[in-house]
């Protein structure tokens, strides 16, 4: 177990990166505590397996460090570096059995055949795959698979970190949700450092204390789920996490107001700043209806189970709000209430209205 | 019940045609001389099985299908692993990969009886290349015209030569389709290399390691072209394999009723082998 500390990290697939642009990996400099769960999110290509690549020791940087509880460990190969990976397809070796996959790790390690079979039956009882233990592994259903490659990076008890690249992207729905709750559960027993790499906000958010956010090779804000939801550092944030996103919406900036399609609205704190591009980000969530504010036009109302999702428009602005108990009909006219604590102005992307005082 | 539509058969026919004209009337015909005497004149006196029994007995026959097996033998020897060690040093990806691919396809693509014809050139002492090395630079006494231990490294050397390829690329197949996650999982469980070899690379070749097991036992238990351009079976009768042996005796010697019986005999065993390896080899699957 131990602390991962990334410093000044930067890596290119180009032998001669001119620019930024040539960059896979754009500094990123993060400290990830002993036995912690983190996420790494954002869509394809963002850089995230790149990071995890960096990580593991499958690639290299072109720039900066990686620390293991202080020591450098930026130019060890995986195997010395203590840490287990978990890829997106399952990886099994077919020839041999359940158990055998399992002891593979500790065998190339020279450990000795008792302690092996202790470590092998206790892996299995955690991941329940006992029964199958004697059975070749060829045969198995993705899900079991699966669950063998991750037991394969638990085995052993010196892993630094174990990492996960999308592990449940070949697994079906309803195996995820059960694969996903044993990991959180074998987190909680054996305290490793665990990493996971995903694009699904969902996944994400359940299984990590705290989540990385990460766009065009870029760490864009690091925080606990409730963080990233209450208060995104980016548009981006805001919009890829939250389910529908948070609303962008064009503005001008005046002190702790925005204009907004002519529309005064307040804000959690002034913004500063000025020039670029000016956003007013509201989550659906927070718009309310009442009999005053800011009028509208529904042009549709999607019930998705426990609330309503409705679209409006504002002038030539489209936004959506989320509504549990008042439902209005589409095509009326309505008016719309944001809440000025969750109200924010962002300036090309970034935020840029102070916290207010709590 | 809804009666059965037999229309479908109407559409077989012509396959059925075709293959009746180019390999069932043949065969039929070759099954006939098997079982009959004949003078000319298309006169046929009934003989039974004596054909196969003589040809079973015979010494001649037992010698060319000893030859037969152990020339098999020792090219499937040769050839498999050293396929399989080619096609693991070459290159998966960059500038090198055709290159590669198309230097092994090369000797695939020369006819055969020109690849006998080649290496009888190269090999000929005084006036070969090898031959002349070998002899006046080297020192080593080489005749494969003259010593049947010379002849038959030549025409093992020549078959390796010709056929290595097809494992090198079909192993080749097999390896490059193997996704980079069994590495780099390998590289974090701390498996040696050949321990990859072992349980990641040997396993993924499997199915096409069958099927070039396979294909160089038929072709190789069915070789004739090479051998025969090279040394004619010779000296004496040291590299007759049983396919030379057989056009001996249906055109040298016009014996057809011996020669067909022969020939019978030996479809059977090429298919009885491949049977067997094929059950074999793919027996773990099946579980």
């Amino acid at each position: 177990m131990a602390q991962i500390k990334l410093s000044n990290l930067r890596h290119s697939y180009m032998p001669a990166p001119k620019g930024p642009e040539d960059y896979a990996l754009k500094e990123i400099d993060v400290t990830w505590r002993d036995g912690g769960a983190y996420a790494l999110l954002g869509p394809s290509g963002c850089g995230k397996s790149t990071l995890l690549n960096i990580i593991s020791g499958l690639l290299t940087p072109s720039e900066g460090q990686i620390l293991f509880d202080g020591q450098d460990v930026t130019a060890l190969p995986p195997d010395q570096r203590n840490i287990a990976q978990v890829f997106q397809f399952p990886v099994i070796y077919d020839t041999m059995t359940v158990g055998e996959n399992l002891a593979f790790p500790l065998k190339n390690r020279g450990v000795d055949p008792a302690t092996i079979k202790r470590r092998v039956d206790e892996i299995a009882e955690m991941l329940d795959v006992t029964d199958m233990l004697n059975t070749r592994a060829s045969g198995l259903s993705p899900d079991n698979k699966q669950k063998i490659s991750m037991g394969r990076g638990l085995v052993r008890d010196d892993v630094n970190a174990v990492m996960f690249d999308e592990p449940l992207t070949v697994i079906d729905p309803h195996l995820k949700w059960k694969l996903r709750s044993k990991l959180k559960e074998l987190h909680q027993r054996v305290q490793a450092t665990m990493i996971y790499v995903t694009h699904d906000q969902t996944e994400a958010l359940t299984f990590a204390d705290e989540v990385v956010v990460m766009q065009e090779g870029e760490v864009v804000q690091i925080g606990t789920p409730v963080e990233l939801f209450e208060r995104p550092q980016h548009t981006f944030v805001g919009h890829f996490i939250g389910s529908p996103g948070m609303n962008v919406l064009p503005c001008e900036a005046k002190g702790d107001r925005a204009i907004f399609e002519g529309y005064e609205v307040m804000l959690e704190g002034s913004a500063h700043g000025d020039g670029g591009r000016t956003d007013l980000g509201i989550r659906p969530e927070y718009v309310g209806f009442g009999d005053t504010g800011i009028p509208a036009h529904v042009t549709k109302v999607s019930d998705i189970g426990r609330h309503y999702v409705v679209s409006a428009m504002v002038g030539n602005t489209a936004l959506k709000a989320v509504t549990e108990h008042v439902v209005p009909e589409p095509g009326s006219q309505v008016f719309l209430q944001f809440k000025p604590e969750q109200s924010r102005v962002y300036r090309d992307g970034w935020i840029a209205t102070e916290e207010r005082a709590q | 019940m809804r009666p059965e539509n037999q229309k479908a058969w109407f559409f077989v026919l012509p396959v059925l045609a075709l293959v009746a004209f180019n390999a069932l009337v043949p065969m039929m015909t070759v099954v006939n001389y098997s079982v009959q005497e004949t003078f000319g004149n298309n006169q046929f006196f009934w003989e039974g099985l004596g054909w196969f029994e003589q040809i079973l007995r015979s010494d001649r026959f037992q010698a060319a299908l000893g030859r037969q097996f152990l020339f098999t033998f020792l090219i499937l020897l040769i050839e498999v692993p050293l396929g399989i060690v080619v096609a693991l040093s070459m290159p998966r990806k960059g500038f090198w990969v055709p290159v590669c691919l198309v230097l092994m396809a090369l000797p695939m693509l020369i006819p055969w009886n020109v690849v006998g014809s080649m290496w009888n050139i190269f090999t000929l002492p005084k006036i070969g290349l090898l031959g002349y090395f070998l002899n006046d630079v080297l020192g080593i006494n080489y005749d494969m015209t003259q010593q049947p231990l010379s002849a038959w490294i030549t025409v093992i050397v020549m078959d390796v030569w010709h056929w290595t390829s097809l494992v090198v690329l079909l192993c080749y197949a097999g390896l490059v389709s193997i996704p980079d996650a069994y590495y780099q999982a390998a590289k974090i469980d701390g498996a040696s290399p050949w321990s990859v070899f072992r349980y990641i690379q040997l396993p993924k070749m499997k199915t096409v390691l069958t099927i070039a097991v396979l294909l160089r036992f038929m072709d190789s238990f069915n070789i004739y072209t090479e051998p025969f351009v090279l040394t004619g079976g010779g000296p004496g009768n040291s590299t007759t394999l049983l396919s030379i042996d057989l056009v001996k005796i249906a055109l040298g010697q016009f014996d057809l009723g011996p020669a067909a019986a022969m020939s019978l005999i030996y479809f059977a065993i090429t298919l009885l082998v491949s049977w067997v390896f094929y059950t074999l080899m793919t027996k773990d699957d099946a579980q």
